[in-house]
């Protein structure tokens, strides 16, 4: 028997609007289901008294010309919510409640969403497992002791054991994708400035975008159209015109080009990688369009690119948490005592690696041997790919190097944890769209994904080629319940 | 030749030059803060003009205030500098209680307002000052050390303000330079409406770079940076403090090392707060919440359409059209109120007896009261009435004195002032015929004397005929008069 839960969001909008379940009914089974789920982790702050509070308003006075009707939402923890603990994973941020709400938040709640909780996250979204959060591991439901992936590992692990309809994360160097490939759920980063940045905890502030995670394209479509808007309040969101990217969805992909950068084929790659990105260009072509081999020739410098620009802005957003006008705060002799105790038991120990590098390579003296040339690199990998889309629609590549793999697995090596982002960051530092689709499963029959990487502000392309792959790939999440 | 105003500093064998160069913070006129919508007005309660863009919470992001970009455009124009249609915001971090941000965001490479230049007036001429940039950046709260014995209490009532930081070059020679150009630069923007130059509230306040040389050395000593001087007195007895110190360190063959002071205004003196070494890595990068700012020729050609006659072509214009010397024309120009008074006046009344009063009698009365000239007890009307009384012979300018007592209570018109206290200057002939006859006659023997040779005696019977018409006799006529009678 089919459950509410096990419904898409799509699936659950259409029944609400004919009125065969109710928003009550469904929220209910969210949070049942996520009652019985303590094991995964995937909550920091549960609002479910609450969002059955609000579902039966809805119930009482129903709207259903609103795209999400009475529908429960879960969101990372790193989106301030007005009068809900927010804490970006971080014990700096542990008592700390907002007086105002992020926009792509309230974008969801003015479309009639209605908030299931906090979800976890790794500590101001710095890592690729969910284990530098300061509240602790969440378990993939994929199989027991796996990582979901991170830092929207609570985002992914909630969706994929079926505890929210979708979800939202945010996404700095794959934080969004690589989650998404590790639980067999589709998730997508808008092209940098479609969804505004106000009210999100800032990691890296040119990298950051929030963006939906979804249990399939259609449902990603939707939830795009919801969060995506041009906001006076970021300087840095563009006014562009967005697409009804769910009614304009077509699996007609004809014609389209699309590109195989060679670059991609890194070194140690697990052959199943290899053969899933292969099927993928089969699946491609199927689906009429044509492949073309594409160069991006700077690829390799990405990820220490990556790792020079994210930790410089993160070095300078993380400065405000200094125990001074809000969040914790330890007893200092003085000032600057309070401000080392503070930082010193407020952050956890890959923020403050992360923090250190920064402020490295910020210094005089150093500042233009890293960080200006990292921002000149950068400008070349943007244009690598500035260059091959003259010739392509798209690009299609392996959203991650490998399966998720163990808790605790990667933990004392942070490179071997920083490569995991190697397909992804190109795409953050690019400002580009990109989409992770589930594609096939490893040896261990553990999900794998493939990544569309679209041009700026055409999501629209990038979710038809993913809506048409899908259909052909066919994949289906083995979801146990061995948590239950 | 030897120039007298020349400022050195004076040792046994050495005469050593004084180079001074002036980071002034200036605040912006503005409703509201560079990057928020809070308000800017001064002297509210701490912490009750504070937006969480201010205290920089979690997610806040900044945005840029147009207006306040407008007035720093306007600055730059009116400080004759280059507009750079491209500049860039940049994060200078660094940790205080009163920095909610951890970074104060500023204009390091890229500034708004690049190279301009500012006329002084010396007494042996002009001197031009460069102006090297000026930027747009945040004001930081305030730390408050004195209230709380065991704590520090902070104010962000500023934090986010908009100052614009205005760097001169080094052209600066001597105190007496660093007050006119501080004066200079406070009348341009008062002018231009862009700072209110108010150094009581903090407005306007300066970081003075000191370095002293040999008299004829060509390259500049090392020099020490003294912070955040907040008037003009004491920005001149800092400098005097600090170029004493370095001569003496270098007449003692000790080197000076660069660093950042303090002025303690209760001892007068400078005292070293950090060395080179201990010097702040404020590690600036772009901001990257903020995309470079970029304005287009028609925005700064509509703010060069608004900008008012500045100081410089005021006077320029007063001198050659109504004729003032140039020092006249200095003292009416230098402050936009004062021009506005003075030109109020002259609408209908004598350019040269309206410069009088004005320099004169006005100034005296404000200086004694401590009134801006904003604050006159008396109208540019009344002032003009009362030199068009004077100009008509209604009234000497003896009686004028008297009138213009009585107008500053309540500002009175003066023509009811004489009417009410019969102060009309009598210039009926006949009458004065009379009154001259009754003194000649009353003085007889002293009309003797004058007819003998002692022609002093004339301002005698002036004198009397005067004190016979109460002071209101008009003086040209009772001359002419004494002297028909005396001499005929």
């Amino acid at each position: 028997m089919t459950e509410i839960t096990d419904l898409t969001l799509n699936e659950i909008v259409t029944n609400i609007k004919k009125k065969k379940i109710s928003s009550t009914e469904v929220t209910k089974s969210f949070v049942e289901r996520s009652e019985k789920s303590k094991k995964l982790n995937v909550y920091i702050t549960e609002n479910f008294s609450s969002a059955i509070e609000q579902a039966k308003k809805f119930d009482e006075n129903p709207n259903y010309e609103l795209k999400l009707p009475g529908i429960p939402i879960a969101v990372k923890d790193l989106f301030c919510t007005d009068g809900i603990k927010t804490t970006a994973g971080s014990k700096i941020l542990n008592n700390f409640i907002p007086t105002y709400e992020s926009t792509v938040t309230q974008n969801i709640w003015d479309q009639g969403g209605i908030l299931l909780g906090k979800l976890n996250c790794d500590e101001f979204a710095m890592g690729s497992s969910n284990e530098t959060s300061f509240f602790g591991n969440v378990q993939n439901p994929i199989g027991e002791n796996l990582v979901p992936g991170g830092s929207s590992g609570g985002s992914s692990a909630a969706l994929a054991a079926n505890l929210t309809p979708v979800t939202i994360g945010t996404d700095t160097g794959g934080s969004i994708r690589q989650p998404a490939s590790f639980t067999g759920t589709v998730g997508l980063k808008p092209t940098y400035g479609s969804c505004s940045r106000f009210g999100i905890v800032a990691f890296a502030s040119s990298l950051d975008q929030a963006g939906p995670m979804t249990k399939n394209v259609k449902d990603c479509a939707t939830l795009l159209e919801v969060i995506s808007s041009f906001d006076k309040k970021d300087s840095t969101s563009i006014d562009f015109k967005r697409n009804n990217y769910s009614s304009e969805l077509t699996k007609n992909i004809k014609g389209k080009k699309i590109g195989i950068p060679k670059e991609y084929r890194v070194d140690g790659m697990p052959l199943e990688i290899e053969s899933l990105w292969s099927k993928g260009i089969e699946y491609i072509k199927n689906c009429g369009a044509e492949i073309i081999d594409i160069s991006l020739p700077h690829t390799k410098y990405a990820l220490p690119t990556y790792y020079i620009v994210a930790p410089a802005e993160a070095s300078s957003n993380l400065a405000r948490y200094d125990g001074v006008k809000y969040g914790f705060r330890s007893l200092g002799e003085n000032l600057i005592d309070m401000y080392e105790k503070t930082r010193s038991e407020g952050f956890g120990e890959e923020v403050k690696r992360r923090i250190m590098i920064g402020t490295y390579v910020l210094s005089s003296g150093y500042y233009d041997a890293y960080y200006l040339k990292a921002q000149k690199v950068r400008q070349l990998i943007k244009k690598d790919f500035d260059d091959a889309y003259k010739k392509v629609d798209a690009i299609l590549t392996p959203s991650t190097p490998s399966s998720a793999f163990k808790i605790a697995e990667k933990t004392n090596d942070p490179v071997s944890m920083y490569l995991n982002d190697i397909f992804t960051v190109p795409v953050n530092l690019a400002g580009l769209p990109g989409i992770s689709l589930p594609a096939g499963v490893d040896k261990n029959g553990y999900p794998l994904g493939l990544q569309i990487i679209g041009k700026p502000f055409d999501e629209q392309s990038i979710l038809n080629i993913a809506y048409s792959m899908e259909e052909k790939i066919n994949f289906k999440n083995k979801i146990t319940n061995w948590w239950m | 030749m030897k120039d007298l105003n020349e400022f050195l500093i004076k040792r046994d064998n050495n005469n050593y030059e004084v180079v001074i160069g002036l980071e002034v913070h200036a605040q912006v006129t503005s409703n509201s803060k560079l990057f928020s919508s809070s308000s800017t007005k001064f002297g509210a309660e701490p912490n009750t003009q504070v937006s969480l863009v201010d205290a920089a919470f979690p997610g806040m992001l900044p945005v840029i205030n147009e207006f306040c970009v407008k007035q720093a455009i306007k600055t730059g124009i009116g400080l004759k500098a280059q507009i750079n249609k491209k500049s860039v915001f940049d994060r200078k971090n660094y940790f205080y209680a009163d920095l909610p941000q951890g970074y104060q965001i500023s204009q390091y490479k890229h500034p708004i307002v690049g190279e301009g230049k500012v006329i002084l007036d010396m007494p042996n001429g002009q001197k031009e000052i460069g102006i090297e940039r000026l930027h747009l950046e945040q004001d930081a709260g305030k730390s408050i050390h004195d209230i709380d014995p065991n704590s520090t209490l902070v104010d962000l009532n500023r934090s986010g303000v908009a100052l614009m930081e205005i760097v001169s070059k080094p052209d600066l020679r001597s105190p007496d330079e660093v007050n006119v150009y501080i004066k200079k630069l406070r009348s341009i923007m008062r002018y231009l409406g862009t700072c209110d130059g108010n150094m009581q509230e903090g407005s306007l306040r300066a970081d003075v770079n000191v370095s002293v040389r040999k008299k004829g050395e060509t390259t500049f000593g090392t020099r020490c940076e003294i912070k955040n001087v907040n008037s003009i007195k004491f920005m001149q007895m800092a400098i005097i403090f600090e170029a004493n110190r370095q001569v003496d360190l270098i007449e003692e063959g000790k080197s000076i090392d660069q660093e950042t002071r303090l002025f303690d205004i209760k001892k007068n003196e400078t005292r070293s707060m950090r060395s080179k070494e201990d010097a702040h890595d404020y590690r600036y990068f772009p901001d990257p919440d903020l995309l470079p700012l970029e304005v287009t020729d028609k925005f700064i050609d509509d703010i060069r359409s608004e900008i008012p006659e500045l100081p410089d072509e005021k006077k320029k214009r007063f001198i050659e059209k109504f004729k003032l010397t140039h020092y006249e024309a200095t003292i009416l120009v230098s402050d936009i109120e004062t021009s506005k008074y003075f030109e109020e006046v002259i609408k209908d009344a004598d350019v040269k007896l309206s410069t009088n009063w004005i320099t004169g009698e006005l100034f005296a009365v404000l200086n004694e009261k401590s009134l801006e000239i904003s604050q006159s007890p008396i109208s540019a009307i009344n002032l003009s009435k009362l030199i068009n009384l004077i100009k008509d012979g209604t009234i000497s300018g003896k009686i004028a004195k008297t009138v213009f007592e009585e107008m500053i209570v309540g500002d009175q018109d003066p023509q009811k002032i004489i009417e009410a206290k019969g102060l009309k200057q009598e210039s009926d002939p006949k009458a004065l015929e009379e009154l001259i006859e009754k003194v000649i006659q009353n003085n007889a023997d002293k009309v003797a004397e004058y007819k003998s040779g002692k022609g002093k005696l004339f301002g005698f019977f002036v004198g009397q005929a005067m004190k016979e018409s109460k002071g209101k006799g008009n003086p040209q006529l009772i001359n002419k008069i004494l002297k028909e009678k005396l001499n005929g």
